[in-house]
C-alpha cells in the first residue's frame, strides 16, 4: 500500500483541517471509550473464580444481540458490590453494558431498588448520546441486569420482590405492567395518547410517562411498527 | 497511523493516469458539449472520443453507450426506462430480478411494483448462483426485462450470463417475441471480467467509474439499438434525450481512462489478486477457530473474500478492525442504515445468527503479501477480543 506520509508537510497541514473537523467517530468519545475499552467485563477464564449471588442473561443471537450479567450483592445493605458481564453485539450495545456496570458500581454500589429502576435513556445519557437508530442497543443492558436482580431476589428466598421481565408494574396507581403497554402497541397504538387510549397508564401516575413513552418507542422498533 | 484498505468493492482510489486524463477538462477546456463555438466543439469532441474508447471496448457502437451518473442511475434508467416505455404493450408487463441484486435494483423494482409492474425474484441457490430451472418457470409472455447482475458486491460470486442470455434467447425465439429484454449490472465486474456486450449476450449493462479506479459518479448504460427506453431525468436532450443535463466532460473521460485501463490489466490483475485472495482465506481459515467463506469459490470475482466469523458482531468487528487502521465491511444489521441484515446472505440461506458475524474483504491494486499478513494478525487478535466479550458460543454446522 502506498504511503501518504511521505507528503509534504504543510500539504499534509492542509489535508488534516478537512479530515478532523466535525466529530471523526461514528459514535460519541464515550461510546468509543466503553467500547474499546470496556470495564468490568468477565475475562476468559474468571469465571470460575468470580463471586456472584445473582445471574441474568437477555436477547438471541437470531437478533443480534446477547448481554449477560453476573452481579455480587451484599446481602445486609442489598447493594452491588461487584459485577461482571458479557455482550454479544455492536459497538453501542458492548458500550451500553460497560457504561452499566459503572452506573451500578459507583459510590460504593447501588441499592437493588435502584438498579433496578435504570432506563435505556439513563444509559444513553451516561454515553453521551446514541443515533436513533441505535436506541435498542441500550435497551438489553438494563433487562440483563433486571434478571440478574430477579435471579439474586430467588437465590435468597425474596420471591415477593421478583419481578418477571414484562410484569414490572409501570404505573404504580392503576398496576400498569410492561406487558401491558407491549400489547397496546402490538394492538395498533403507535402514540402516548393511542396507549393511554387502551390502557389508562400514566393517569394515575404521571411519573411514568416518559417511561412509557420510551417503552412505546422501543416495543415499535422491536415489532418495526 | 498507516492505514490498509480492504474494501476496493465499496469504491477505488483514482489513478493517476485517470486524474492526467480529467486534468485538462476542469479549467482549460471547460466549454459546455453543446455549445457551437471552439470550447464547445472541443468538449463535445472529447465525450464522443471516450464513448468511441468506451464502444471499442465493449464491442458495440458508440451510439450504444449513455453516459449516466453512475452505477445507481444506470440501473434505475434500464429498469424503469425499459418499463415504462414497453409498458403499454402488456397487459400484465412482468420484471424478473435476482435476490441478490444490489439495492439500485430491488428498490427500482420495488418502486415498479408500487405501480403496479409485477415482479418476480428469481433464487440464488446456496453458492450465490441463480437458479437457471426457476428462471426458464418465471419467463412469460408478459416479461418485460430480466435483471441479473455480473457480479455480486457482497459475496463476490459471478453470475452465468452467457447462460442466462441463451435461456432468455431460445424464449423469444420458441415464442417469435423480441422480449423478454436481459440487463446486467456489471459494477463489479468491470475491473476482473470480460465485459463484451455480445459475447455476454445482454441487451443493456450498467457499468461504473467509482469501483474500477475511476471517478465516482460516472458511469454509462450499454442500451443495444432497437432497445428502447423513457428517460427519467428530462431537460436539454443530451445523451440522445435518454439523459438530460450537461455532462459530466472530465467525468466521462475519466471513466473511459479508467475503464480502458482497467480492461487493460484485467487479466495479470486479476491473477495476482487471486492468489492473494487465497493466499488470504487459508490464513484466515488455518488461524481463525470457527470461520467460513460465503458464495462460490470457483465463480468468484479475484479479490473477493466472504467470511463468517461466529460470535461476534459485523458492526464490532468493522470499528475494532478500523482501529488497527483496516478498512473493511460487513453485512450486519447493525452496520445498516435499516437495521436489516445483508439480503444477500439471507438470500443464500445464512441464518441471522451467522449473517451478524460477516466480514467482506475485497483487495485491490494496493494490496500487497504483506497487507494480508498484517490484516490476518489484525483480525485474529480482534476476534479474540471480541469472542472474549462475548456470552455465546455458536457451533459451526457442517
Amino acid at each position: 500500500m502506498k504511503k501518504t506520509s511521505t507528503q509534504k508537510t504543510n500539504k499534509k497541514k492542509k489535508e488534516a483541517d478537512v479530515l478532523t473537523k466535525g466529530n471523526p467517530w461514528v459514535y460519541s468519545e464515550t461510546v468509543k471509550d466503553h467500547f474499546l475499552h470496556p470495564r468490568n467485563f468477565m475475562k476468559a477464564g474468571e469465571e470460575e473464580k468470580f463471586q456472584y449471588n445473582g445471574v441474568g442473561m437477555i436477547g438471541s443471537p437470531v437478533c443480534g444481540d446477547v448481554m449477560k450479567f453476573w452481579i455480587l450483592v451484599d446481602p445486609k445493605t442489598e447493594k452491588i458490590k461487584d459485577a461482571r458481564w458479557r455482550t454479544f453485539g455492536c459497538a453501542s450495545a458492548i458500550a451500553s453494558t460497560s457504561v452499566l456496570s459503572e452506573m451500578i458500581l459507583r459510590n460504593g454500589g447501588m441499592t437493588l431498588e435502584k438498579a433496578r429502576k435504570i432506563t435505556p435513556n439513563d444509559i444513553i445519557k451516561e454515553l453521551g448520546g446514541l443515533p436513533d437508530i441505535k436506541y435498542h442497543c441500550s435497551v438489553l443492558g438494563d433487562k440483563a441486569l433486571r434478571d440478574a436482580i430477579n435471579d439474586y431476589y430467588r437465590r435468597t428466598g425474596q420471591y415477593d420482590k421478583i419481578e418477571p421481565e414484562g410484569s414490572r408494574v409501570i404505573d404504580k396507581v392503576l398496576k400498569i405492567t410492561e406487558k401491558d403497554i407491549e400489547k397496546a402497541v402490538l394492538d395498533g397504538a403507535r402514540t402516548l395518547e393511542e396507549v393511554q387510549e387502551k390502557t389508562k397508564v400514566g393517569l394515575g401516575d404521571p411519573t411514568c410517562i416518559p417511561l412509557v413513552e420510551e417503552l412505546i418507542r422501543f416495543y415499535r422498533e422491536k415489532y418495526n411498527l | 497511523m498507516k492505514r490498509y484498505y480492504f474494501d476496493y468493492a465499496a469504491t477505488t482510489p483514482m489513478r493517476k493516469e485517470v486524474l492526467k486524463a480529467m486534468q485538462l477538462f476542469w479549467q482549460k477546456q471547460f466549454g459546455n458539449p453543446s455549445s457551437l463555438y471552439l470550447e464547445g466543439r472541443i468538449a463535445k469532441q472529447a465525450i464522443e472520443s471516450a464513448r468511441a474508447k468506451v464502444a471499442n471496448i465493449l464491442r458495440t457502437q458508440p451510439k450504444e453507450i449513455i453516459f449516466t451518473n453512475g452505477g445507481t442511475e444506470s440501473v434505475n434508467l434500464a429498469l424503469q426506462g425499459t418499463a415504462h416505455f414497453y409498458r403499454k404493450n402488456f397487459a400484465r408487463p412482468k420484471i424478473i430480478i435476482s435476490t441478490i441484486e444490489h439495492p439500485a435494483g430491488l428498490e427500482t423494482a420495488k418502486a415498479l411494483k408500487k405501480e403496479g409492474f409485477e415482479t418476480a425474484y428469481l433464487k440464488v441457490q446456496k453458492n450465490g448462483l441463480v437458479d437457471l430451472e426457476q428462471l426458464k418457470q418465471l419467463i412469460d409472455e408478459q416479461t418485460i426485462l430480466v435483471s441479473i447482475m455480473y457480479a455480486n458486491n457482497e459475496i463476490g460470486v459471478i453470475e452465468p450470463i452467457p447462460k442466462i442470455a441463451q435461456i432468455i434467447k431460445d424464449f423469444r425465439q420458441k415464442h417469435q417475441t423480441a422480449f423478454p429484454f436481459f440487463h446486467t449490472d456489471a459494477c463489479q465486474a468491470a475491473g476482473y471480467l470480460d465485459i463484451q456486450a455480445n459475447k455476454l449476450g445482454v441487451d443493456l449493462m450498467s457499468l461504473n467509474g467509482g469501483k474500477i479506479y475511476g471517478p465516482k459518479a460516472t458511469g454509462i448504460l450499454y442500451k443495444r439499438e432497437g432497445v428502447e427506453i423513457k428517460p427519467i431525468i428530462h431537460g436539454g436532450g443530451q445523451e440522445k434525450n435518454y439523459r438530460s443535463g450537461t455532462e459530466n466532460v472530465p467525468g466521462i473521460i475519466g471513466f473511459a481512462t479508467a475503464l480502458e485501463l482497467a480492461q487493460k490489466e484485467k487479466e495479470k490483475e486479476s491473477q495476482r489478486l487471486k492468489s492473494l485472495r487465497d493466499y488470504l482465506i487459508k490464513n484466515v481459515l488455518e488461524t481463525i477457530p470457527k470461520v467460513f467463506v460465503n458464495g462460490d469459490l470457483k465463480n468468484r470475482l479475484p479479490n473477493n473474500a466472504h467470511f463468517t466469523i461466529l460470535d461476534v458482531e459485523g458492526e464490532a468487528l468493522v470499528l475494532k478492525l478500523d482501529e488497527y487502521g483496516i478498512a473493511a465491511s460487513t453485512g450486519s444489521a447493525c452496520h445498516s442504515k435499516s437495521l436489516q441484515p445483508s439480503h444477500v446472505l439471507q438470500a443464500i440461506g445464512l441464518p441471522n445468527e451467522f449473517i451478524h458475524g460477516s466480514l467482506r474483504i475485497t483487495l485491490g491494486k494496493d494490496t500487497t503479501k504483506k497487507d494480508i499478513n498484517y490484516l490476518t494478525q489484525a483480525l485474529k487478535k480482534v476476534v479474540q477480543e471480541l469472542r472474549e466479550l462475548s456470552p455465546i458460543s455458536l457451533k459451526l454446522k457442517s
